[in-house]
């Protein structure tokens, strides 16, 4: 399984990172969620899969899955989608302000020739 | 701190105290403020001499950074006791000059004695500095405050030039020289240059003894205006004509001179150095001396001579230095050449400095100082003819001047490289006396331009802006005292020769006897026939200078060093402006593609470099089927975002594939993961829908992603790399996880049962609180970004 989730997770990047290299800004967040969702499979898939329960006491196994991994991807989920929320409202406000939601007409400061 | 810390650090102590005693006292020349301090320095230096007479030397050293081997040592031997006579001296008359030249009313002089005694007190510092980081310190800062001087009308567009360009280049040198006293460091281990000459034994067999020995040189060449990095100096010359006669003729460029001096017991022994001291210090008097005869400003003259006669005294270093090969020889028969050079030090200080003086005087007395437009001057302004005549002469090296005995002096040392049988100098020797001959010969050529271009020939009164007439007595005495001296050493040498000249070259040569002896007239020699040569070719050749004068044409505009040296200014800025300008083009892709190629190379290497592939199925969880269809849920989903066609679709795909991912974590046993996972994304996908709808009309045309395939292949790159990692990170497994402790203790503990809201809350609660704070910060963040509009209020 841990074989098979590995090939996923280079495929989300994959799909991620070209996305992200796209020019419409929407696209590159929805880059950016994808990088996120691979980035949380391969902290669970390398902290092992399925080692037993869930993390629950109650449940009374011999053994359970790490609960650390879990820890760490719920923060990370959290963090986020806070992180995408502003990105998103960032977004819709420069479609507001500047009218275009292509990277390639965004672009900085004039130049100095 | 001993009192000659306090001599050194003086001039920078009065310097802060100068824009005070301008403010409050105006009506006195700031100048006359300054004047006591060097001529107070000169008088307590010149007690030093009944010390250094035999050879002896005194060190006095506070600490400074003494965990870095880094102390302000303070030494005063023969070498340094002579510079610091000659800049306090020099110093002085230059101070004393310099308040008749500049008007109390015109100018700035509170910053002109700032930077003056900036200066004074960095040269001191050069050259009584024991230790290299020390000296370094005191050499930059002598760039800094000659860029300050050149740079002093700076609403000059010239003089903003030459500042800049001395700065560039003795800036670069100065680099260079402290790359190679970190390398004498590694090798020595101390920074003391008492020590080093202690142990340059050892320092010779070294393998980083030659670089060493090129940076240094490098530093002492830019310094000391050297072939080629001599084209600073004819830009300074935009300088107020005191600070040339100060630092560009009498002492800051001596700085050169005396590191190498300073180093020669260290560097000596290597045939290297006695043929790039002496090979480019003879070019440099050849290429020195050939331009100042096509120069039409004074100044400039000058300033050509200087890099001439630096160059002359460079050579002179660079051979007499070759005298430790031949200890037996007798007493006087190779170290002429490093007497030649410290008298000729002197010599040059002395009539160069009164030659500026007395340009300056020109200069200000008739508003001009190009030779097409003087002449005639001799009976407006005797004085300052007497003064030129006397500088000049001693310059072209005629009796009875003293740089008629340096140039003999010089010729001797030159002629008797050709004995020399060492460094393969008996198949180029020759070259030497020849090349000092033919530039003895322009040296006199220029002298003469200098005296009579100037003074004889036709007055041109409707060429000159003012009525000349002879400068106030003031402006006179500087040059008045450098011209007596000129004399004074000419017919009485020899009251240098047991004070100055053989204790500084115990200084330079140790452990050699020699004797020192200058006497007037050593009989028919060869010597004398030479200058008796570039007296009758040099008369010859100023005779008929404007048949002549059209071989300056013949060398190319385009291999002139200074269209050299603009040339690469410009394409270096334009070069890295045009560098800049490619890769940093302003679109966020391109950087997005560097910073993703990258990875990919850096990380793809080292799994490669290291060997660190690996693949281990022996640990791995079975697979089952509906976790299979889970997962290749994601990976088609992941990859049909791609081919959507329309934004919408890319927006429900990404939405299913994070319901997907909460479903895989209720598979993988992680029913929190699972639940925040839902809600979160069903938030996420909202989002993304309200920015969807407020889509601007114009940018609705929808279209699917263009393919592109370095796109494509950095995109696979990633996610090969990304497997890879994964793969190996899972199949090398080093050591057990805690997570036996949270199981153990979650209850026993901190009393739950739920281990993942234990860690959060309780074991780990700090990232929990950091990440309520992301919340947070991100919730006012957008509500911010909503409610301020400064821009449109603006407008509105």
């Amino acid at each position: 399984m841990e074989i098979l989730m590995a090939f996923v997770i280079g495929i989300l990047f994959m799909s991620a990172t070209y996305l992200m290299l796209s020019k419409s800004l929407l696209r590159i967040i929805i880059g950016t969620g994808l990088l996120s969702h691979g980035a949380h499979l391969l902290l669970l898939t390398m902290g092992g899969l399925k080692r037993g329960a869930p993390p629950l006491l109650g449940e009374h196994a011999e053994t359970y899955t790490d609960p650390i991994p879990q820890a760490l991807i719920l923060t990370a989920i959290v963090i986020s989608f806070g992180v995408t929320a502003f990105f998103l409202v960032l977004a819709y406000r420069a479609y507001q302000e500047l009218g275009t939601d292509n990277m390639e007409r965004l672009r900085g400061t004039e130049r100095h020739e | 701190m001993s009192l000659l810390h306090l001599a050194i650090l003086s001039p920078l102590l009065l310097a802060i105290a100068i824009p005070l005693l301008h403010k409050y006292f105006r009506q006195i020349h700031t100048g006359w403020f300054v004047l006591p301090l060097p001529i107070v320095l000169f008088t307590y230096f010149l007690q030093y001499i009944s010390l250094t007479r035999d050879g002896s030397s005194i060190i006095k050293t506070i600490a400074w950074i003494p965990s870095l081997d880094i102390n302000f040592s303070a030494k005063i031997d023969g070498l340094g006791l002579l510079f610091a006579l000659l800049i306090t001296g020099i110093g002085s008359l230059v101070v004393l000059y310099s308040i008749y030249y500049l008007s109390k009313d015109k100018e700035k002089l509170n910053t002109f004695y700032v930077y003056m005694l900036l200066f004074m007190g960095a040269m001191l510092g050069v050259v009584l500095s024991d230790n290299l980081i020390v000296l370094y310190t005191f050499w930059e800062l002598t760039s800094f405050s000659s860029f300050l001087l050149i740079g002093y009308w700076y609403h000059r567009e010239e003089s903003r030039y030459g500042a800049q360009k001395s700065m560039l280049i003795t800036v670069f040198g100065g680099l260079a020289m402290l790359g190679g006293f970190l390398l004498l460091y590694i090798m020595t281990g101390t920074f003391s240059i008492t020590e080093m000459i202690g142990r340059s034994g050892e320092i010779f067999t070294h393998s980083l003894f030659v670089p060493a020995l090129l940076c240094i040189l490098l530093g002492a060449f830019t310094k000391s205006a050297q072939f080629p990095f001599h084209i600073w100096l004819p830009d300074a010359m935009e300088a107020p004509t005191p600070v040339s006669a100060y630092l560009h003729s009498a002492t800051m460029v001596k700085a050169g001179i005396y590191v190498v001096a300073r180093f020669s017991p260290i560097f000596a022994e290597h045939s290297l150095w006695l043929w790039l001291v002496a090979g480019v210090g003879i070019v440099t008097l050849f290429w020195g001396s050939f331009s100042a005869v096509k120069q039409t400003d004074l100044k400039a003259i000058l300033a050509f001579s200087t890099v001439s006669q630096l160059g002359m005294i460079m050579s002179l270093l660079g051979v007499g230095a070759a005298a430790i090969h031949f200890e037996e020889l007798d007493n006087s028969y190779f170290t002429v050449a490093v007497t030649a050079a410290v008298f000729h030090l002197i010599n040059h200080a002395t009539f160069k400095g009164s030659l500026f003086m007395v340009v300056g005087i020109i200069d200000h007395e008739t508003g001009t100082r190009d030779i097409r437009r003087l002449g005639g001057l001799i009976n407006l302004m005797p004085i300052s003819f007497t003064l030129a005549l006397v500088g000049a002469f001693s310059m072209a090296g005629l009796p009875p001047f003293n740089g008629f005995l340096s140039k003999e002096m010089f010729f001797t040392g030159m002629l008797r490289v050709m004995e020399m049988n060492i460094f393969k100098l008996d198949t180029w020797s020759a070259l030497f006396p020849i090349i000092a001959w033919i530039g003895s010969i322009f040296t006199f050529v220029y002298s003469m331009i200098i005296v009579f271009k100037t003074f004889a020939g036709k007055y041109q009164p409707e060429k000159l802006d003012r009525k000349p007439h002879e400068a106030p007595l003031g402006m006179l005495i500087p040059p008045l005292v450098l011209a007596s001296l000129v004399i004074i050493f000419g017919v009485l040498p020899n009251i240098l020769s047991e004070t100055l000249i053989a204790p500084a070259m115990t200084s330079i040569l140790p452990g050699l006897a020699f004797d020192v002896r200058i006497s007037f007239w050593h009989g028919p020699t060869p010597e004398l026939f030479m200058t008796l040569g570039v007296v009758i070719l040099g008369t010859i050749l100023y005779l008929t200078l404007a048949k002549w004068q059209s071989v300056y044409g013949l060398l190319p505009d385009k291999l002139a060093l200074n269209r050299l040296y603009d040339k690469g200014l410009e394409k270096a800025q334009y070069g890295s402006f045009r560098l800049t300008s490619t890769y940093m083009n302003g679109y966020i892709r391109t950087y997005l593609v560097y910073i993703f190629a990258f990875f990919t190379i850096v990380v793809g290497t080292t799994l490669f470099v290291k060997n660190a592939f690996a693949i281990d199925a022996s640990d791995v969880s079975p697979i089952r089927f509906y976790e299979a269809i889970l997962v290749l849920v994601v990976a088609i989903s992941a990859v049909s975002i791609l081919f959507a066609k329309s934004r919408l679709t890319s927006i429900i795909v990404l939405g299913a594939i994070g319901y997907t991912v909460s479903l895989l974590f209720v598979v993988f046993r992680a029913p929190d993961l699972a639940l925040t996972q839902l809600v979160i994304e069903t938030v996420s996908v909202s989002l993304f829908l309200l920015c969807f709808y407020h889509l601007p009309e114009i940018s609705r045309t929808e279209e699917r992603i263009r393919f592109k395939l370095t796109n494509a292949v950095i995109s696979i790159g990633v996610g090969a790399i990304v497997t890879m990692i994964a793969l190996s990170a899972h199949s090398t497994k080093l050591f057990e996880s805690i997570a036996e402790y949270y199981v153990e203790n979650t209850y026993e503990e901190a009393a739950g049962k739920n281990m993942v809201n234990v860690i959060l809350v309780d074991f780990r609660g700090f990232d929990t609180m950091f990440e309520i704070t992301v919340l947070g910060i991100a919730a006012l963040g957008i509500f911010t970004m909503i409610k301020l509009r400064l821009a449109r209020r603006k407008e509105g």
